[in-house]
């Protein structure tokens, strides 16, 4: 008893708490769509990773079982040349999310930080970078990954380098609107009277308060560059086959839609799944990041 | 007063350009046209005036958190007027800021101990140790729990958040500190409390101020001497018994006559000087004093030429009035000519 009251008597913090990670995860905890939302997002992860290692061979032609519906020997059927449909998604599942999740984190990476900088000091450079941006904001998203894609050439980088550059004048439209409206405020001049340099005002002060933006622009994002991806395969600029892909699959499958939907059907069901995951996931991590939500 | 004032400023001028970039339509405000003030060491300067005289923005430009049109400002017997944000850094530890709005003025991402610890962090002051001691004592003087360390900005009350602020600006023991309206956004009894604060933390770190508000009342509790602005210039700057006893600028004697009372009986007793129109337009230029407008007492000289800042009656007491003489003293608006004088109903 003593001996506490000594300790608490002492005068001196032991740490200056950061924001605290349990409580971080214990908010999240009690969201239950966020967590569906992690749920469903390290489950495509899971099986993108693990489900080509478990199951069979998804370029294996079984061409006395074409077209089969989903059975126990093949759980979402066989598709036109036999091929098992499960497999093929599991592998499929690794090229779209890195296409989503790559091109994305790319493309926020070098958005915001242009973002921050223009928005920031505006003067010269921030008009000749907004009329880069407003030219390539011109194009529609896909038709200016399709062209890039064409340029760079079909290859599974390529793809993600056409979809993140896509990607960027939007991250830098938000970014920048994000840095103009936050730098007016007052804690801003506050922390240049602590002696702040800028590099750390643009990422210490704004960004973090920028946050719930860019997570939003992700949530969106990602869900859309892994249908770019599908869209570019489609076209023949994506990754090759026999490597598959559920843009691929949605594409092949086209052509039997009368005799086989299902084969449409379920990389339509994982892309719709994986997008509702990150967009849960993206909503809670909002929520649960911002000091001022109180639940 | 033969050492250095901490602080010197002279003839500060302060004009927003407002209006399109391209020509045509374009206006200036003069938001600061033409200061001069001295804070000496351990000195409480209270700057007071109406809204949109200027006050905050000589606060900004003194902290150089906005760069000043023309004018000298002497930190220290150092020009810090033309320093570029990059050279002005260093010197950041010597003048830090109290904002009015403390919802507004604390990074909402941060914990109370990280937002103290900000200014150490931004310095390279000290170690871990070092600066969680630091954060503490400071935390401690300005009268608040070390319980609220880890708590948010938006978790504490307004008066907690202005201590927040408090421990933030004096953490790296700076010669100067600005504070603009820092009470005036608290209720009238967190006020109070907060004035406490700062004039016993003048007392025990030596710190100047140069306190920026509205109130009468808070000026004449606070300061050592008080400086009376309107329009973007300083009307009359005196010591705080001394501008209370013998008010000299018209100006400065409206302002006191408007000032609440906090005994009835007395304040029945008083006559209220009631100016007339608005506070000009700081966009158009005003030939002469920038008061003649609304003065009782103007002559024609008020009208056509600008009168300075003098100590007339003694050096201490400076007022820009034509009509302060040494022989008889300040004019008495109440027995102008303009009858523009009313009694308080």
């Amino acid at each position: 008893m003593s001996q506490k009251l000594i300790t608490a008597k002492r005068k001196t913090v032991s740490s200056i708490p950061r924001p605290r990670w349990q409580r971080v995860v214990r908010r999240f905890a009690r969201r239950p769509m966020a967590v569906t939302g992690l749920i469903l997002v390290v489950g495509f992860v899971l099986f993108a990773l693990l489900g080509p290692i478990l199951l069979s061979d998804p370029n294996q032609q079984d061409f006395a079982a074409i077209l089969q519906t989903p059975s126990l020997a093949h759980l979402l059927g066989t598709d036109d040349l036999g091929r098992d449909v499960f497999a093929r998604i599991a592998n499929g599942a690794r090229v779209s999310l890195m296409a989503g999740v790559m091109s994305t984190a790319l493309a926020l990476i070098i958005g915001i930080t242009i973002g921050l900088i223009t928005g920031f000091y505006r003067g010269w450079v921030d008009v000749i970078v907004m009329r880069i941006v407003d030219v390539m904001l011109a194009f529609p998203f896909l038709i200016f990954a399709v062209g890039l894609a064409a340029i760079l050439g079909a290859s599974l980088t390529n793809v993600i380098i056409a979809l993140a550059v896509s990607q960027v004048p939007e991250v830098i439209r938000i970014a920048r609107g994000e840095a103009m409206a936050i730098r007016e405020q007052e804690f801003v001049s506050g922390a240049v009277a602590d002696g702040a340099r800028d590099g750390t005002i643009m990422f210490r002060y704004i960004a973090p308060n920028a946050m719930g933006a860019f997570i939003v622009q992700a949530t969106v994002a990602i869900p859309a560059a892994i249908i770019g991806e599908a869209t570019l395969s489609f076209l023949g600029l994506g990754v090759q086959p026999p490597m598959s892909s559920w843009g691929i699959m949605l594409t092949s499958a086209q052509q039997y839609l009368a005799q086989a939907p299902y084969l449409a059907l379920f990389p339509g069901i994982a892309i719709a799944l994986t997008a509702l995951g990150f967009n849960l996931l993206g909503d809670g991590l909002r929520d649960v990041l911002d000091p001022k939500e109180t639940r | 007063m033969s050492e250095q004032p901490v602080l010197e400023v002279s003839n500060l001028v302060k004009h927003f350009q407002s209006g399109s970039r391209l020509g045509g339509g374009r206006t200036v405000v003069r938001a600061v046209d033409g200061v001069d003030l001295t804070i000496g060491r351990g000195e409480i300067l209270g700057l007071v005036g109406e809204s949109g005289s200027g006050k905050s923005t000589v606060g900004s430009c003194i902290a150089r958190l906005t760069q000043p049109t023309s004018g000298t400002i002497r930190l220290l017997g150092r020009d810090i007027s033309t320093l570029s944000r990059r050279e002005m850094r260093p010197l950041r530890s010597e003048v830090h800021v109290v904002f009015q709005d403390p919802y507004s003025s604390l990074n909402p991402r941060m914990t109370v101990g990280q937002i103290v610890t900000e200014p150490l962090r931004q310095h390279h002051r000290g170690g871990r140790a070092e600066r969680n001691r630091i954060v503490s004592d400071m935390l401690e003087r300005t009268g608040l729990s070390l319980e609220l360390v880890g708590r948010y900005p938006h978790e504490l009350s307004g008066g907690q958040r202005q201590r927040v602020a408090l421990a933030r600006a004096l953490v790296l023991g700076p010669s100067l500190v600005i504070a603009d309206e820092p009470v005036s956004a608290l209720d009238v009894s967190v006020q109070a409390s907060i004035l406490n604060v700062i004039l016993d933390l003048q007392v025990e770190l030596g710190f100047s101020c140069l306190f920026i508000t509205h109130d009468l009342s808070v000026v004449e509790f606070i300061s050592d001497r008080i400086a009376v602005m309107y329009l973007g210039k300083i009307v009359e700057t005196a010591t705080r018994a001394e501008l209370f006893r013998d008010p000299q600028h018209p100006y400065t004697q409206a302002l006191l006559s408007a000032a609440p009372m906090a005994d009835p009986s007395s304040a029945r007793g008083r006559e209220r000087i009631i100016l007339s129109g608005d506070l000009p337009s700081p966009t158009e230029e005003i030939s002469g004093c920038p008061f003649h407008a609304r003065c009782p007492v103007a002559i024609d000289r008020c009208r056509t030429e600008v009168p300075r800042l003098l100590g007339v009656t003694s050096p201490e007491h400076q007022s820009a009035c034509h009509l302060v003489t040494a022989e008889n003293g300040a004019p008495h608006i109440k027995q102008g000519d303009k009858n523009l004088v009313h009694n308080a109903s």
